[in-house]
């Protein structure tokens, strides 16, 4: 397996007047050749702003960034945190490329779409204005957009929803980059069409051996798509695992409690949905213990340390799967399985 | 497209049909008698009567209308044998004020106005687009704060009190740009003395205009910067340059286009208080000094043409706009 | 057993103008385009379908916040379809509506507590022990700290303001609301929280809803029924548990295939039915049955007859070919 990218206790701050917002506080996260890592959250987890910064797409002048992030690519590991900006500008495109939640207000609006996206390829391979449409039409047409020819000549707003994230991708991997970073990429389009969307994603992936770093708070698209998971919660990561492990066995209690208030359309019937109470932390004033004390219905059961003064660490409770959590591992596996999908049982 | 463009031109030609009747209408309610005010202060009854007859106030309305409105075309003939006269066309009437077809006047007039509303466009927008830039790109720096200084002063200073402190302190006492008295001259003529004679004009109308023009410029391209495709832009490894000058700018600066259009139109109407402060021999003089006068005919003239530029310069800037944005051009 | 809503071959066509100095008439945007169905007391119909297919119409309609271009609305029996808006004030405390946004539906400039009493004001009803017990009565009720009357909505998240909307309209205790999208905005586990309190309320007040989603998996948890619209149609009709388990209108069931669902192993062993290509424009929409284009079932008949909505069991369905 290649590694692509190392995550390192990335740590992201907005200094603001009231404080410093912790956006994303420590996290650690890698992602290897041909594999989907999904990065699953809440607004205000931090997920988006981790997938800003691996591009080095955060506002700069507001955001304070530590730790590491590690690409790797033929040419050798840079780090995005420390390298100058003219080397994370070589990144972007052609090692990191990057699709976004709106393919609405993703595309400028005044150029046509052979105009950007051949902008994108000639940036990289200084391929002539004719080789690059030649180009930019063979892509549109991997991607799934009827009569490319006629297309690439046309605007944005002449293009649907769903097409717009089609030219998206196709701009994102029109320089065969290693690592796509998919923000969001369905959440604005209907079922639909976002169906075809991930199965477009996951054709391309299979095709070119991408790694896929996929943010999102849809946990379908999650349990479709991905292979490993990292549940994110007020900055930090709560529970890692494979897909099956988050779904099957989850072991942190707001994992648990995640799965358990999305109804489901094989569902378990239409009894009450067992809501998380209560909402997430300011992230100005986070709390010193466990971020999800104050709405976890376990904190009580835990013996031996306090979930409202110390911080719980992320430790691995089974190879490859790890947990945030104070409370002892055999109630929490006990307490997994009762909130656990009905696909693994069944 | 072509269709756009044709339809514009017919509703632009309404339009302006409208704004003559307006105002010759406007004028037909005026408490005086056009006639009695063609002769000064030694009019007597019969020269009153001679020069009704003359410029044809004696008919009705809609036929002097009629005249008026195809004289613009084909010219006009006042009066019958010896004390004939014509404007040829287009004619805009006859000042008996200045004794001058209304035409002719404009064509002296109009170069001063061109020239000072042209030079003034091109300096704001050099240095209001400019400065706006700087100030937006690097924000919250002393160029941002200075250009907000810039911005407040420029806006709250009227401009008879910049051009008249530019006068006092460059002209008068430092002599740094020499007087000049020869009076207004062509630029193809003797360039030179054209820029000397224009430079303080110029600066005066800009500077208030390029202060506007900062602050839309920074808020436009901050705002711009914010928007997604900027960020894809830089997604896909462009150079920062090249995604300001490429991306940002051409999203921020095509409203400019609009805003620029109609106050380039203002300002061809007439820049009066401009023109005054350094006696301009411009459109906007022309017509406060006719207004002053009650000269009837050139007020009418110029406030048509002050129309139909505004309608004319406002297709332009539409046209400009399809242009520039595909949402408008491809529906 | 009198509907609380039925609604007859309802349509709502929007002008389009080409542009405005011309004046002529482009086309019409069919957002609506003759649907029927009735909304028994104490019943939650659900209506999903993709953007664009005229479920936030038809509910805007329904409650006359636009005028009906076509078909019959009975509230209660009554005719309503025609109704001046001085005769409908005294039908408005009985039906109310729960936006989508909650940062673009509450006025920031008035506190909360004034948010929640204009039902009072406007109907000019002054509740048992006055408006301002009423309201932090209603606040408590929703799940809100009553204390926190004299506040602003710019002081609530996402999930407290959907809340304050709601306070807002069981104000008058009505007997009938569209929920336009409540909990989209939300995040899961919020959005869990108000479809619960949805469900509480309707316990308690007995009220019917038209719970207006796009959501397939909200829509199955809160609904008796659902209705499936395309393009301004009604493609599929029926009790929730049948249009789940067993569908039959074939945009129905590959709707019910795309909806990507939280379990790994479902998601890797289900067959998926991949619709091609996009809804086509309201304004010029295909003949015949409206789905045909992106149809795998569609025959020459679909592109010419237009499909009635026929039963089949306890589903009513407008297809040709049904499953």
């Amino acid at each position: 397996m290649t590694r692509l990218l190392d995550i390192n206790d990335l740590h992201v701050t907005f200094p603001t007047e009231d404080g410093d917002v912790k956006a994303v506080d420590g996290i650690s996260l890698t992602l290897d050749a041909g594999e989907t890592v999904a990065v699953v959250g809440e607004s205000g987890s931090g997920k988006t702003v981790t997938s800003l910064s691996v591009l080095g797409l955060h506002n700069k002048k507001r955001t304070r960034l530590t730790g590491e992030i590690l690409v790797h690519s033929e040419r050798g590991a840079v780090d995005v945190v420390s390298c100058g900006d003219e080397e994370l500008r070589k990144l972007r495109g052609s090692a990191v490329a990057m699709i976004f939640q709106d393919p609405m207000s993703s595309l400028h609006p005044y150029y046509s779409i052979g105009n950007q996206l051949s902008e994108a390829y000639r940036v990289v391979t200084k391929a002539s204005k004719k080789d690059a449409l030649k180009r930019c039409v063979e892509m549109l047409d991997l991607v799934g957009i009827p009569e490319p020819q006629k297309r690439v000549k046309e605007y944005p707003h002449q293009f649907s929803g769903g097409m717009r994230q089609r030219v998206m991708i196709a701009m994102a991997i029109i320089n065969n980059p290693r690592i796509l970073i998919a923000d969001e990429p369905t959440t604005a389009l209907d079922v639909t069409v976002q169906a075809q969307i991930l199965t477009l994603l996951k054709e391309l992936q299979k095709e070119f051996n991408m790694g896929i770093l996929l943010i999102t708070h849809d946990l379908g698209v999650v349990a479709e798509v991905a292979d490993r998971v990292n549940v994110m919660y007020a900055g930090k990561v709560v529970e890692r695992g494979t897909v099956d492990d988050i779904y099957y066995r989850p072991l942190a209690p707001y994992t648990m409690g995640l799965l358990s208030s999305i109804p489901s359309v094989y569902g378990k019937g239409t009894g009450r949905l067992s809501a998380i109470p209560g909402q997430p932390p300011s992230l100005i004033s986070l709390p010193e213990g466990c971020s999800f004390a104050s709405r976890c219905s376990f904190a009580s059961q835990v013996v031996g340390a306090s979930c409202a003064t110390d911080a719980p660490q992320l430790i691995e409770d089974e190879p490859g799967h790890s947990a945030r959590c104070h409370l002892a591992l055999a109630d929490r596996r006990t307490a997994g399985a009762k909130f656990a999908a009905k696909g693994g049982t069944a | 497209m072509i269709n756009y463009v044709l339809r514009r031109l017919l509703y632009a030609a309404v339009i302006l049909l409208l704004v003559s009747m307006a105002v010759y209408a406007i004028f037909q309610f005026l408490p005086f008698d056009p006639a009695a005010l063609t002769c000064g202060k030694n009019c007597r009854p019969n020269l009153i009567a001679a020069n009704r007859v003359r410029l044809g106030f004696d008919k009705p309305v809609w036929e002097q209308y009629w005249l008026f409105l195809s004289g613009i075309f084909v010219g006009r003939d006042y009066g019958v044998g010896s004390a004939a006269f014509s404007c040829p066309a287009p004619s805009l009437g006859y000042s008996f004020r200045q004794n001058a077809c209304v035409t002719d006047l404009i064509k002296q007039a109009l170069p001063v106005t061109l020239s000072l509303a042209i030079g003034a466009l091109i300096l704001w927008l050099i240095v209001g687009i400019g400065l706006g830039i700087l100030a937006a790109r690097f924000k919250d720096s002393p160029i941002d704060t200075g250009s907000t200084v810039f911005v407040l002063i420029g806006t709250s200073l009227p401009t008879f009190v910049t051009g008249l402190l530019l006068l006092i302190y460059l002209t008068l006492k430092n002599n740094i740009i020499p007087l000049n008295f020869d009076g207004y001259v062509s630029i193809f003529d003797h360039p030179s003395k054209f820029f000397i004679y224009f430079l303080l004009p110029w600066i005066t109308l800009a500077f208030a205009f390029s202060a506007i023009y900062t602050r839309y410029t920074r808020s436009a391209v901050i705002e711009i910067s914010g928007e997604d495709y900027i960020r894809t832009a830089l997604a896909k490894g462009l150079k920062p340059k090249v995604v300001l000058r490429k991306h940002t700018l051409r999203a921020a600066l095509a409203p400019l286009t609009t805003l620029a259009g109609l106050d380039f139109a203002g300002l061809l109407g007439g820049a009066i208080l401009t023109e005054t402060i350094f006696d301009l021999p411009g459109l906007g003089r022309m017509s406060l000094k006719a207004v002053n006068d009650f000269d009837l005919p050139v007020v009418l003239a110029t406030t048509l043409l002050a129309a139909a530029i505004v309608v004319i310069m406002n297709l332009i800037v539409d046209l400009l706009y399809a242009v520039l944005d595909p949402r408008v051009r491809v529906g | 057993m009198t509907p609380i809503v039925k609604v007859e071959n309802l349509t709502k066509h929007f002008p389009i103008k080409k542009n405005a100095l011309a004046r002529r008439k482009a086309g019409n945007v069919k957002a609506v385009d003759g649907i029927s169905f009735e909304i028994a007391p104490g019943e939650t119909l659900g209506m999903v379908g993709e953007s664009g297919c005229g479920k936030t119409t038809a509910g805007r309609t329904i409650i006359k916040l636009y005028e009906p271009t076509g078909g019959k609305i009975y509230f209660e029996g009554e005719d309503i379809t025609d109704m001046a808006p001085s005769a409908m004030r005294s039908y408005r405390s009985k039906m109310q509506i729960i936006f989508q946004d909650p940062f673009a539906s509450l006025n920031p400039r008035h506190t909360i507590g004034r948010i929640i009493a204009a039902p009072f004001e406007i109907q000019n009803i002054t509740p048992e022990g006055g408006v301002r017990r009423a309201v932090q009565t209603l606040m408590e009720r929703v799940g809100l700290n009553p204390e926190h009357y004299n506040r602003f909505p710019h002081e609530f998240s996402g999930g407290q303001r959907q809340r304050i909307g709601i306070a807002r309209s069981i104000a008058l205790k009505p007997k009938f609301i569209v929920a336009d999208e409540p909990v989209s905005a939300l995040d899961v586990s919020i959005q869990a929280q108000i479809i619960n309190l949805l469900d509480d309320l309707q316990t308690e007040f007995g009220m019917s809803f038209l719970f207006i989603a796009h959501d397939l998996s909200v829509v199955q948890h809160i609904s008796d029924r659902v209705a499936v619209m395309y393009l301004g149609k009604i493609m599929e009709i029926a009790p929730t548990t049948d249009l789940y388990a067993a569908p039959h209108h074939p945009y129905t069931k590959a709707l019910l295939s795309a909806v990507p669902v939280p379990d790994p192993h479902t998601e890797r062993t289900r067959e998926r039915i991949l619709l091609h290509g996009d809804l086509p424009s309201p304004m010029n929409p295909p003949t015949g049955c409206v789905f045909n284009t992106r149809c795998w079932k569609a025959q020459d008949r679909c592109r010419s007859d237009e499909p009635e909505l026929l039963q089949i069991g306890a589903s009513s369905v407008a297809c040709h070919f049904p499953e």
